[in-house]
């Protein structure tokens, strides 16, 4: 596991947290903005920087929280190191149109 | 914070500037190739052509002229020149930029043509051009140096880094008794209760939730799918997945002092503090709006990379997307990325940006005056008759 950052996230009882590099899958180093904690967390896919990952396992229809505030909401499980876009949540406010 | 000798222009009105522009104004589209004419002829000046002024009415109009008025009695303007293609409305634009004791020369095209307009134009700019090289730098006070904060092209970085590094700013700049805009209504999405729960009163929440509330009935009636175009393409590339988070990071840069007053767009704040003005989140014509209404510095976090700048109004940009720093490092003024590694604190993040701010008040060019970024765009509320 490398020493460098791999994912930041606003705080501690959100769902997801930032890539801060572009992170390959297995373990790397989590902190949080509210916390000078420091956990380990496995990805189970490449993350990019930027992009987010889910801190714990999310059933469908769950709302995202980050920032400490509901940002969305999933339309698929996610599990705890996957993914979290565009593919698998989407707002609460303003909804695709079919 | 106040050991630092902060430089700026006093002018006749009381406002402070940070920078000492003699513009040529286009009332209208028609405008544009004499303005532009007299630009070149007296190099020093600034031309500011825009796409509008021709055939507007009512509220649509008014903003116009109270954009037009607001940018040439803008502090960073030492002087302007107003041409427009017939007298009434260029006297509309001249009177209200004289009325803030601001020298003003104007002209009209028609009766008179694009050439002789030009050289005309270009005698009277070059006078006030001299006669702005002698108006010298005095020492001015934080809090009359108005600053105005939006953020673009935002991505995960501008959460966690750019945005809370502007924040730190904001609230350095209103507790030194300054004054701060911000808008981008539908950037708010998912927060504004937010916004609404920090107003300092009923009043000035019932102004803003009024703002917030008819801004997303437009976009509902026009009844189209802001999916796409909220988040932007650009930012869903840089990890935004809905509106709610990216109103998220947006706030994120509003500091954690109250919003003392909700504006009309282009409106000069009358209140010392946090105000929002009612704006479009694209960002050259909500900075053109906050130009106008008197801010003079402007803050600009950015995730991956929105290179926009002002003709008036000096743009700094903050990243705290490492990528972005390396790969358009000339449009970037301030590296926080080291934020998001955590490799220093926010509040030597706020450190470093005040001292930039400091330094972009007392004359340093922002990447974006360097190379000269002059977006000036006009918001159009409804098409021309």
């Amino acid at each position: 596991m490398s020493d460098e950052l791999a994912f930041l996230a606003h705080r501690k009882d959100d769902s997801v947290a930032v890539a801060v590099r572009d992170v390959e899958a297995g373990l790397g180093r989590l902190a949080f903005l509210n916390s000078d904690e420091t956990l380990t967390l496995e990805a189970k896919e490449a993350i990019p920087l930027g992009h987010k990952v889910a801190l714990e396992d999310i059933a469908e229809g769950s709302d995202i929280i980050e920032y400490g505030e509901v940002v969305g909401h999933s339309i698929a499980a996610i599990q705890a190191g996957s993914l979290v876009h565009v593919h698998n949540i989407r707002s609460n406010r303003w909804q695709v149109k079919s | 914070m106040a050991s630092k000798v902060l430089t700026g222009y006093r002018r006749e009105n009381g406002t402070v500037g940070i920078r000492n522009h003699v513009i040529i104004l286009a009332v209208d589209d028609l405008s544009n190739a004499a303005v532009e004419g007299i630009a070149a002829l007296v190099p020093g000046t600034l031309a500011i052509p825009h796409s509008y002024g021709r055939l507007q009415f009512g509220e649509d109009l008014e903003l116009t002229f109270r954009t037009l008025i607001g940018t040439g009695t803008n502090p960073n303007v030492a002087a302007a020149v107003v041409v427009g293609i017939e007298p009434t409305w260029t006297d509309r634009v001249a009177d209200g930029i004289a009325a803030a004791k601001k020298p003003v020369a104007r002209l009209s095209i028609e009766r008179n043509g694009d050439l002789n307009t030009i050289a005309e134009g270009a005698r009277m700019a070059a006078k006030l051009l001299q006669d702005a090289s002698e108006i010298q730098r005095s020492v001015v006070e934080r809090s009359e140096v108005m600053m105005s904060i939006k953020c673009g092209e935002s991505d995960t970085t501008s959460g966690l880094g750019s945005c809370p590094t502007t924040s730190q700013a904001v609230d350095r700049t209103v507790l030194a008794g300054g004054t701060v805009l911000f808008g981008e209504t539908t950037e708010l999405t998912g927060g504004e209760h937010l916004i609404a729960n920090r107003c300092i009163d009923d009043e000035v929440r019932g102004k803003f939730m009024g703002f917030f509330d008819d801004y997303l009935k437009t976009v509902e009636a026009a009844g189209v799918d802001l999916m796409g175009s909220q988040p932007t393409q650009g930012n869903i590339r840089g990890g935004l997945s809905t509106i709610e988070e990216k109103a998220m990071g947006n706030i994120a840069k509003t500091g954690t002092v109250p919003v003392v007053d909700a504006l009309e767009p282009a409106v000069a704040p009358t209140k010392q503090g946090l105000n929002f003005m009612d704006t479009s989140s694209a960002a050259a014509e909500c900075i053109t709006l906050m130009a106008a209404a008197g801010a003079v510095i402007h803050l600009f976090p950015t995730g991956q990379g929105n290179v926009i700048g002002n003709p008036i109004e000096p743009v700094i940009k903050i990243t705290a997307n490492p990528v972005t720093a390396k790969t358009m490092a000339e449009h970037i003024d301030l590296d926080v990325s080291g934020l998001i590694r955590r490799e220093y604190s926010l509040a030597e993040a706020g450190d470093r940006i005040m001292e930039l701010v400091d330094r972009t008040i007392n004359g340093r060019l922002t990447a974006a005056e360097s190379i000269g970024h002059k977006e000036f765009v006009i918001t159009k509320l409804y098409r021309s008759a």
